[in-house]
């Protein structure tokens, strides 16, 4: 199985670390339109959401991922790649690719100096509490009716999946847990 | 390693493969944010200015960080005088994102940097070598950057730094065990770090290029030969088009590998800022024998 990750900028070698260890994985990084179509799945990793979504709208590849999602294959967004996914931006007038139907709120701890690091519970994700990190994170405020809620914090959702849409707040690809892509991957 | 450095060097990896733009005004943080920069240097003056101004350069007024804050969503950095922990503790408490220690302003003391681990907030640290980088992360710093030199336009140092970084990395990584100690005798580093190095053939922290880059393709070289990301400092807003010119830095940065478009996005971009030949620099002006 060939999986992408959006190589725009961010944490990129990051989430390709964490698939290589995962066996029957191909990860490959994936910038331009011919690398994007030949992935099973796909990650939009961490990073900055505006420069990203720029990146995608001006080399024309918001179509692209667009088709995959459509086409059924699972795609995933940490943090700034959530935000890409969501349909509502609470705090910005721009929507990136749109294709989630969840309501997120950019930078919603605060700045570096509110960033910090919990234990989660997800259980269709782990039996156990999961490493979270979190750094300048959105979180959801609300969620559309076919998707499921799979994580929150302080009442906050941080994580939630609608068919083969996966978000999650945090940054799995920062601890050296493999569970939410076992999850994703449909590996467990 | 505590929880809080590991959060700091974590949104340096967030910053990889992007653009950090110097700004001076709201204006320009909102232009940098537009064209795709992954956050912005909240300065008085950029460096090209500091060199023809002269005199002391010292921290921002609070008043032009908190603006530039309010007027973009990415992070914001902000610079402190190498040395000066109060500049530094004004900017935590201003709830800066990443604190540059930088060369480029006047340093506030000749023998010691910033104890960076009495503070919650990142620091960015200059760097030429090896030894010197090592030394920044040892006193705290969870990213590294080339100096390079800074407002110029001439990116000869930066690409002096990063190969001389690597080319340190590399032979570390060829020595035996019980050469290490003698080798961080020789770089004057920590031998932790040095061991880490040898043993992962990387710095532990994410290493931008800055200082000298002024068109796509000297962000591109630097990408090229290694560089996390880049700094951008007067290299965008003394140039004739900003707007154009910063876009094009951020595409550039991203598909740095990719010629055509490389090729593409550095057409008609108006001229460059105002360049110096480094050999014209006299001893005292070259920023990056700031520090050590």
């Amino acid at each position: 199985m060939r999986v992408g990750v959006l190589a725009i900028q961010g944490s990129v070698e990051e989430h390709i670390d964490k698939l290589k260890r995962l066996d029957g994985i191909t990860p490959v990084e994936a910038k331009d339109k011919e690398t994007l179509k030949r992935v099973d799945a796909l990650i939009l990793p961490g990073g900055e959401s505006t420069a990203i979504g720029k990146m995608l709208n001006d080399f024309d590849l918001k179509d692209v991922i667009i088709e995959l999602y459509r086409s059924g294959a699972p795609i995933w967004g940490t943090c700034a790649g959530m935000i890409l996914m969501a349909k509502h931006i609470v705090n910005d007038d721009k929507v990136h690719l749109g294709i989630m139907d969840i309501k997120v709120r950019r930078n919603a701890y605060g700045s570096q100096l509110d960033s910090f690091t919990t234990k989660l519970s997800m259980p269709d994700v782990s039996k156990d509490e999961i490493d979270a990190v979190f750094i300048r994170a959105p979180y959801i405020e609300d969620v559309g009716e076919n998707v499921k809620v799979l994580s929150r914090y302080n009442g906050k959702i941080v994580a939630a999946r609608e068919g083969n849409l996966f978000a999650t707040s945090f940054h799995p690809e920062l601890t050296n847990d493999l569970s939410f892509y076992k999850y994703f991957l449909g590996l467990q | 390693m505590n929880e809080r450095y590991e959060l700091n060097k974590n949104l340096a990896q967030m910053l990889k493969g992007g653009v950090i733009m110097d700004v001076t005004t709201p204006e320009q943080a909102v232009i940098a944010e537009k064209a795709g920069a992954v956050a912005v240097m909240a300065l008085e003056r950029v460096p090209a200015d500091i060199r023809a101004h002269g005199g002391v350069a010292r921290m921002s007024d609070p008043k032009i960080i908190k603006a530039i804050k309010e007027a973009v969503s990415i992070p914001v950095m902000a610079k402190v005088r190498i040395g000066h922990f109060v500049e530094a503790q004004v900017l935590e408490a201003l709830k800066i994102d990443y604190i540059d220690e930088s060369e480029v302003l006047t340093p506030a003391d000749e023998s010691y940097h910033i104890n960076k681990w009495q503070f919650k907030v990142p620091f960015v640290c200059g760097a030429r070598n090896l030894g010197e980088a090592l030394r920044r992360i040892g006193e705290g710093a969870s990213m590294i950057r080339t100096k390079g030199e800074a407002g110029t336009g001439n990116v000869v140092e930066a690409v002096r730094h990063m190969r001389t970084i690597t080319a340190e990395i590399k032979r570390l990584t060829t020595l035996s065990d019980e050469e290490l100690m003698t080798a961080a005798k020789e770089l004057q580093a920590p031998y932790e770090l040095v061991k880490y190095v040898a043993e992962n053939g990387r710095l532990p922290v994410v290493n931008f290029a800055a200082g000298g880059i002024a068109t796509p393709a000297d962000a591109a070289l630097m990408m090229q030969l290694g560089a996390d990301g880049v700094f951008v400092g007067s290299g965008i807003f003394k140039s004739e088009n900003p707007e154009k010119r910063a876009e094009a830095i951020v595409k550039a940065t991203t598909y740095y590998d990719k010629p055509e478009i490389i090729a593409e996005v550095s057409e008609g971009l108006g001229e460059a800022m105002n360049s110096i030949d480094i050999r014209d620099l006299s001893e005292k002006d070259l920023y990056a024998n700031r520090g050590w």
